[in-house]
């Protein structure tokens, strides 16, 4: 997919892969409570759930929802940063490093997980 | 020397915003040709009736901007070999902007936002008092010196998501205009201008994903001053002043 030619750079597709992110994370969070309620409450359906867990799929999608939690929490750092400290000229470089580590974050939990 | 062995495939947005359509015309490729001569050329040889709008045509007045291959562009100044893709230009008015006829936009909006933005100097001293003297090296001056130099183009506002989300927004070139205001240390209107250029339509609206930046032809970085307005705008809510 390619942006319009106006929105054609580095740091459009940064502001809407934050936005999907985000919006993505916001949409995961009842599920997520759901489960912590499981495990709170009625123990063997958390195993259930856990068994399911194991599955090649849903490990890709555990290492899909970390690499959302990290890519969001360190592109929103950096707008932060933006717009709280003096300005820095390398923004592109930047966004680039807290796509980078997001990566390899969500890499190390795929990686340990199995 | 002109090579008029080959033609620029052109196509040119026509019409107003109660419809629009495009005329093709084959226009002969000279050698370090500007968007500007062009459609210059179409309107003297090929179509008279052509609507588009420049003045000084070396990049100084801002009056000549137009979307090219789908960019916001300063017309005068950018050389057709830049932005040829194949041997085809399309041509269109600015984004964000009512059109007028064809190439040329109703920029009414644009600067009425600038006077929202209260992006006038006001003045403190009297003819009586001495010249106050702006020393170039302190933090203010050197913030205001990197964004002073705009044409008001209205590139960066054609080319904000911003604005096209929120009609209300002021825009990058106001906002970055305040900004230059907010650093001069002989202005008395800076409470006043804050507080303008914060709230609905105000710095807030930005997501700051640099379309602005990307596209000024001078440039300068609007999302710097606007990101400058923020934290001023911060900094006077924990102070009770906004
Ligand atoms: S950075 Fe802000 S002002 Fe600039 S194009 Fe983006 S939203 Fe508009
Ligand atoms: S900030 Fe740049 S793009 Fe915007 S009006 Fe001024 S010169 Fe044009
Ligand atoms: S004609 Fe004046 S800036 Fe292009």
């Amino acid at each position: 997919m390619r942006a319009k030619p106006h929105r054609n750079h580095p740091l459009w597709y940064a502001y809407v892969v934050h936005r999907i992110s985000g919006l993505s994370l916001a949409a995961f969070i009842p599920l997520h409570l759901y489960v912590l309620g499981l495990a709170l409450e009625r123990r063997g359906e958390l195993d259930q759930l856990l068994v399911w867990t194991e599955i090649p799929v849903v490990k890709a999608a555990e290492f899909g929802l970390v690499f959302l939690l990290a890519v969001h929490l360190f592109g929103g750092l950096r707008l932060m940063a933006l717009e709280m400290f003096q300005w820095r000229d390398n923004q592109k470089t930047f966004a680039a490093a807290a796509a980078s580590a997001a990566f390899l974050l969500a890499s190390l939990f795929l990686l340990r997980s199995f | 020397m002109g090579d008029r062995s080959n033609s620029i495939r052109v196509k040119v947005s026509r019409g107003d915003d109660r419809g629009r359509h495009f005329d093709e015309f084959d226009v002969p490729a000279l050698e370090s040709q500007t968007v500007l001569d062009v459609v210059t050329w179409i309107q003297r040889n090929a179509d008279p009736s052509l609507s588009y709008r420049f003045a000084c045509r070396v990049g100084m007045c801002g009056s000549c901007a137009m979307t090219v291959n789908g960019k916001p562009r300063w017309t005068c100044r950018t050389h057709v070999s830049k932005v040829l893709q194949g041997d085809t230009l399309t041509i269109e008015p600015l984004r964000n902007l009512p059109v007028v006829k064809d190439l040329a936009t109703d920029m009414s909006e644009f600067f009425d936002k600038w006077t929202s933005a209260e992006s006038r100097f006001v003045p403190t001293k009297t003819r009586e008092d001495a010249i106050e003297i702006v020393q170039p090296a302190t933090k203010e001056r050197i913030e205001a010196d990197a964004a002073i130099e705009c044409i008001n183009c209205g590139v960066c506002y054609a080319s904000c998501d911003a604005v096209e989300l929120n009609p209300d927004y002021l825009g990058p070139a106001a906002l970055n205009r305040a900004w230059t205001l907010q650093n001069d240390v002989r202005d008395g209107g800076k409470n006043s201008r804050l507080r303008a250029v914060t709230g609905e339509g105000g710095c807030q609206n930005c997501h700051s994903q640099q379309g602005c930046v990307q596209h000024c032809p001078n440039t300068l970085n609007p999302t710097r001053s606007i990101a400058g307005l923020k934290r001023l705008a911060t900094r006077a809510v924990f102070k009770r002043e906004l």
